[in-house]
C-alpha cells in the first residue's frame, strides 16, 4: 500500500490522464472569460472604428488629433520632469549609504502602488483650493495651476520606476571600469560621457519607455487635478462616452490608444531585456558620502525627496482631521482646527446629498466588488496559473492573450463594456468583472512562478522521508503556494479597491465605491464636501497601504 | 622613479598599511607578495590615485604625485578580473587610451594593431568582449594598458582568475613584454610562484607593513622570519632554544637534536628561535619517523613529526629515516 502511494509511476499516470482530457478544463474557463468580457467588447470597439464614417469626419479627426498631441507633450513634459528628478535619485540610492536609506527609498516607492484617487487627494490636499497652502485663512496663497499640478502627481508616481531601473543598473556597475578609464586618461566628464553613459543607456532608455507609458495611459490623476478641460485621449474616451456621447469617437480614441500602449510595450520589452544581459554581477558600490560636495549633494537629494514624498502623503489625512475653512453656507460659529466631522458626515444620509445612501455603503460596496473580484480572479487564475506553469505547446498561446487586458485602458475596458452591454449594465456585476480583467494578469503572474517553482525533488524527497500524499502537499507544496495565494489576492483586492477609470463608467449612481465617492465630493463646491473627499480618500490611502505591507511581507522575489 | 615613503592607510578604524615605503626604478619589477587583506591592492589604489593615503608621500622622478588625479598620473592598471569595458569592442577598448590623449585616428590604429600583434590577438578588433575567453581578455587588458606607453605599469592579481596552465603561459608573454617595453612594473599577488618567475625584487607584505625585501633568490634562501619562511612554503620550520655560546657558534637544541647556528642578531641563552631547515646534498643530518607518504610528480614526499622532505625513493611507513639538512636561523 505504502508503495503504490508513493511510487512515481501512479504520479506520472496521473498527470499524464489529467494533461489528456482534463487540463482543458483548467484554462477553458479564463478563456471564456476573456472572449465574453474582453475580445467581444474589443470587437465591437473595432467594429465602430472602422466604419467610414467615423474616420472621415473631420470634427471626429480634429479633436482626434488635439487630444493625441497633447497626450504625447504633457507626457513628455512628466517623463523629462521625472527624469530631473529620478536621476539624482538613483546616483543617491545606488552610489551612497546614509541614515534612513532603506525608509527613504519605501517612501519613494509607496506612491507607485497607491490609488490615483489617493495621489489626486493628497495633492489637493496640498496644494488644491482648499489644501494647506491655498486656504484664506493661511497666508501662503500658493496655487499652481491645474496643469503643473498634474506633472507633479506624475513625478510623484512614477520616479521610483527611475530609480529601481536605473538605480539598479548603477549599482551594479562595476567601479573597475570607471577606475580602468581614469587610469587611462578619463577625467570625470569623459569617464561619464564614454563609460557611465553608454553602459546605463538601456536602463535609461527602459526606464523612460516605462514613464512615458505610465503618463501616457494616465487618468485618474488628469480628471481629478485637472478636469475635463486637460483632454488626453483618456479623458477625451471618457468624455465622449458619458458626457458628450460620440460613442464611435470614442471608439476610435481607444484603438489610437491600444495601438500606442501596445508599441511602447514591446519596446519597453525589448528594451528591459537589454538591461538584463548586460548588467549580471552585483556589487556594492554604495558608501558613506566623503567630500564635503559629495555630502552636499547626498543631503540636498535627500531633503527633497523626502518633501516632496512626505508632504503630500501626510496633508491628506491631516487635511481630513482638520477644519480649515467653514462648511458650504455656514456663517457665524465656526469651529477651526481639529475636528472628527468629516468622517462622522460619511456615515449620515444628507437629505439632497450626492447620494441616495449614506456615503459609507461606498467602503461597503468597494469591499464588497474587491471581495467578488478576488474570488473571481483567484477561481479562474488559480487553475489557469497551473496550466501555464508547465504549458503544453497549445496553452503557451494563452499567456499573451491573458496579458493583452493589461495593454487596455481602464477606460477603454469600460467603454468596451457599455458598447457590448449596453442594457444589461444596470447590473452591479459589470464592476468586479472589469476589476477581474484588470486584476487578472496580476494574479496568474504571481501564482505561475511559485506553481512551478516547486521542483518535484522536493515533493519525492518528502514522499521518500515517509510523508502520505496528503503530508507531502501539506508541508512543501501549501506553505510554498499559501504566501503566492495570499499576496495574488491582496494584490486583486487593492487593485479593486482602488479601480477607477472603468467604474466611472460603469457604475450605476446607487452603487458607488470609494474612487468614484471621492470624485463626487470633489467636484462639488464647500468645505464639508472637501473634507468628506479627504476623509474618504484617507480610508483608501490606509486600506491600500496594508495591503502593500501584507505584499511586501510574502511576497518571493523582487518583481520589475 | 617611484618612490613611496611612509604610506600608512587605515580601513574601517584598522590600520592597513603602517609605514610602507620603497621604490621602483626605470625597467624594474617590483612585485608586491602578500596574503589577501595584506593591503596590497589598497597600495596600487593609492599609486594609481584612485584612493589618498592618510599619511606619508608618493614622489614620480622627485615630484609629489598628492595633487595629481588618476587621470593624468599616466599609470596603467591591469586587474584582476580585466575590468574591460563590454560595450566597446576589442578595437575601442585597446584604443581607449590613445583617444583620451587625443591621438590622431591614424596612428591610434597602427599602436592598436601592433599592440594587439604584441599580445598574439591579430585579427580581434571588431570582437566583443565577451565572446573572449579570460586569458584573451587578460591580453586585452595588458595591451589596453600598455597603449598610452605609461610611466609605469601596474598589475592587480592579474592572474588570479585563470586556471594553471593559462596562467604560466600568460606569465611567460608578460615577462617577454615587460623585459621590452622597460617601464617599471608594479606586481601585486599573493602567489609566490607568480612572484619569484616574474619579479627583480620581492616585498613581502603582511599586517600592512614590509617584513622582507630583496631578490627572488635572496628571499627564498633567506626568508627572515618563521611566518615569511612558512608563506613561501621555502622549507621545514623547527622551534628550539638557544644555548650559550661556544667558539664564537651559538647552539640550538630542538626536538630533534641540537644544531650550530649563525643568527643575525645576537640571542640570550633560553631564547626561543625559530630555524629553517632544507633539505641539501650535504650538511647536518636530521632523524625523523616517517608517518605518511604522498606521491608528487616522480618524487615521493614523507612527512613526519612536523617535517616535510622529498625522497626519490619510497620509504617504509614507520620507518626512521636521516635527511641531509642545512640550517638556517630565522631572524
Amino acid at each position: 500500500m505504502q508503495n503504490t502511494i508513493n511510487s512515481p509511476t501512479k504520479k506520472i499516470g496521473l498527470r499524464a490522464c489529467l494533461s489528456a482530457n482534463l487540463r482543458i478544463f483548467l484554462w477553458l474557463p479564463t478563456l471564456l472569460f476573456l472572449i465574453y468580457f474582453f475580445f467581444y467588447p474589443l470587437t465591437r470597439i473595432l467594429n465602430l472604428t472602422f466604419s467610414p464614417a467615423t474616420f472621415t469626419n473631420p470634427n471626429n479627426l480634429l479633436i482626434t488629433f488635439h487630444s493625441l498631441l497633447f497626450t504625447f507633450y504633457q507626457a513628455a513634459l512628466s517623463t523629462l520632469l521625472t527624469f530631473a528628478l529620478g536621476i539624482p535619485s538613483a546616483v543617491l540610492f545606488s552610489r551612497f549609504d546614509f541614515r534612513g536609506k532603506s525608509l527613504l527609498r519605501a517612501l519613494t516607492a509607496v506612491p507607485f502602488m497607491l490609488p490615483t484617487v489617493v495621489v489626486a487627494s493628497s495633492f489637493n490636499a496640498l496644494f488644491g483650493n482648499h489644501g494647506w497652502l491655498n486656504v484664506e485663512r493661511l497666508t501662503f496663497n500658493v496655487s499652481p495651476s491645474p496643469f503643473v499640478l498634474i506633472l507633479a502627481a506624475h513625478v510623484f508616481y512614477n520616479t521610483t520606476i527611475v530609480i529601481r531601473i536605473v538605480g539598479n543598473t548603477l549599482s551594479r556597475l562595476d567601479p573597475k571600469l570607471e577606475a580602468a578609464a581614469r587610469s587611462l586618461g578619463a577625467d570625470s566628464f569623459r569617464v561619464w560621457k564614454n563609460i557611465t553613459l553608454p553602459l546605463l543607456r538601456p536602463s535609461l532608455l527602459a526606464a523612460a519607455l516605462l514613464v512615458f507609458m505610465f503618463d501616457f495611459t494616465s487618468f485618474g490623476v488628469i480628471l481629478l487635478l485637472g478636469g475635463s478641460n486637460f483632454s488626453t485621449l483618456e479623458v477625451e474616451i471618457y468624455i465622449r462616452a458619458l458626457k458628450l456621447p460620440n460613442l464611435p469617437l470614442a471608439a476610435m480614441l481607444s484603438v489610437i490608444q491600444l495601438l500606442f500602449t501596445l508599441i511602447f510595450s514591446i519596446l519597453y520589452t525589448r528594451a528591459i531585456n537589454q538591461v538584463a544581459t548586460q548588467t549580471a554581477p552585483r556589487f556594492s558600490a554604495a558608501r558613506p558620502p566623503k567630500s564635503l560636495r559629495e555630502s552636499a549633494f547626498v543631503f540636498t537629494v535627500y531633503c527633497l525627496l523626502f518633501t516632496f514624498f512626505l508632504l503630500p502623503l501626510l496633508s491628506l489625512p491631516l487635511r481630513s482631521l482638520t477644519r480649515l475653512e467653514a462648511d458650504r453656507g455656514q456663517r457665524g460659529e465656526v469651529q477651526y482646527g481639529f475636528t472628527t466631522d468629516y468622517y462622522k458626515e460619511l456615515f449620515i444620509n444628507q437629505r439632497g446629498s450626492l447620494f441616495y445612501v449614506p456615503p459609507i455603503q461606498a467602503a461597503k460596496n468597494s469591499l464588497g466588488y474587491a471581495g467578488l473580484t478576488v474570488f473571481l480572479s483567484l477561481a479562474l487564475g488559480y487553475p489557469a496559473a497551473y496550466a501555464l506553469a508547465k504549458p503544453t505547446r497549445l496553452e503557451k498561446f494563452l499567456d499573451p492573450l491573458i496579458m493583452l487586458p493589461l495593454g487596455a485602458s481602464a477606460v477603454m475596458l469600460g467603454l468596451g463594456f457599455i458598447l457590448s452591454f449596453g442594457r444589461a449594465l444596470a447590473s452591479p456585476f459589470f464592476v468586479p468583472i472589469a476589476h477581474t480583467l484588470i486584476a487578472l494578469p496580476f494574479v496568474i503572474r504571481a501564482l505561475q512562478p511559485a506553481l512551478a517553482s516547486i521542483p518535484e525533488r522536493l515533493r519525492q524527497a518528502a514522499a521518500m522521508l515517509g510523508a502520505s500524499p496528503f503530508r507531502v502537499w501539506q508541508t512543501v507544496d501549501f506553505p510554498i503556494l499559501s504566501r503566492a495565494t495570499f499576496s495574488a489576492a491582496t494584490f486583486a483586492f487593492t487593485v479593486s479597491l482602488g479601480e477607477f477609470g472603468a467604474t466611472l463608467l460603469l457604475t450605476r449612481p446607487e452603487y458607488p465605491t470609494i474612487p468614484i465617492a471621492i470624485q463626487r465630493f470633489l467636484s462639488q463646491p464647500g468645505g464639508l464636501n472637501f473634507g468628506q473627499a479627504m476623509a474618504m480618500a484617507t480610508l483608501l490611502m490606509l486600506l491600500t497601504l496594508v495591503s502593500i505591507l501584507f505584499i511586501e511581507r510574502t511576497r518571493l522575489s523582487d518583481i520589475i | 622613479m617611484l618612490e613611496l615613503r611612509d604610506i600608512f592607510k587605515t580601513y574601517d578604524n584598522q590600520p592597513l598599511l603602517r609605514g610602507i615605503s620603497f621604490s621602483v626604478s626605470q625597467g624594474e619589477t617590483v612585485c608586491l607578495l602578500g596574503a589577501s587583506g595584506s593591503g596590497k591592492s589598497t597600495l596600487l589604489r593609492m599609486i594609481a590615485g584612485l584612493e589618498n593615503p592618510e599619511r606619508g608621500r608618493i614622489l614620480f622622478n622627485g615630484a609629489d604625485l598628492a595633487q595629481t588625479p588618476t587621470h593624468l598620473r599616466d599609470f596603467g592598471l591591469v586587474f584582476q578580473d580585466y575590468g574591460l569595458f563590454p560595450h566597446l569592442n576589442i578595437f575601442d577598448n585597446v584604443a581607449f587610451g590613445l583617444k583620451m590623449r587625443n591621438l590622431p585616428t591614424a596612428e591610434i590604429s597602427l599602436r592598436v594593431a601592433a599592440l594587439l600583434e604584441k599580445v598574439n590577438l591579430t585579427g580581434f578588433e571588431t570582437r566583443k568582449v565577451t565572446d573572449l575567453s579570460g586569458g584573451e581578455q587578460q591580453r586585452v587588458a595588458l595591451a589596453r594598458a600598455l597603449a598610452p606607453r605609461p610611466r609605469l605599469l601596474m598589475f592587480d592579481e592579474p592572474l588570479g582568475a585563470l586556471d594553471r596552465t593559462l596562467k604560466e603561459s600568460l606569465l611567460q608573454e608578460i615577462r617577454a613584454i615587460l623585459h621590452e617595453t622597460k617601464i617599471p612594473v608594479i606586481y601585486v599577488t599573493h602567489d609566490q610562484d607568480e612572484a619569484f618567475a616574474i619579479a627583480d625584487r620581492i616585498l613581502l607584505l603582511r599586517d600592512g607593513e614590509i617584513v622582507r625585501v630583496g631578490t627572488p633568490a635572496e628571499v627564498w634562501s633567506n626568508p627572515g622570519s618563521a611566518w615569511a619562511a612558512k608563506f613561501l612554503d621555502a622549507g621545514n620550520v623547527i622551534e628550539g632554544k638557544m644555548q650559550n655560546e661556544e667558539c664564537g657558534m651559538q647552539n640550538v637544541v630542538t626536538a630533534f637534536g641540537e644544531f650550530p647556528v649563525n643568527c643575525s642578531h645576537k640571542h640570550a641563552a633560553g631564547d626561543k628561535v625559530s630555524l629553517l631547515v632544507k633539505q641539501s646534498g650535504e650538511g647536518q643530518e636530521i632523524k625523523f619517523k616517517v608517518e605518511e607518504i604522498l606521491f608528487k610528480r616522480n618524487q615521493f614526499e614523507a612527512r613526519g613529526a612536523g617535517l616535510v622532505f622529498q625522497m626519490d625513493k619510497a620509504p617504509a611507513l614507520g620507518q626512521i629515516i636521516k635527511v641531509k639538512v642545512e640550517v638556517k636561523c630565522l631572524a
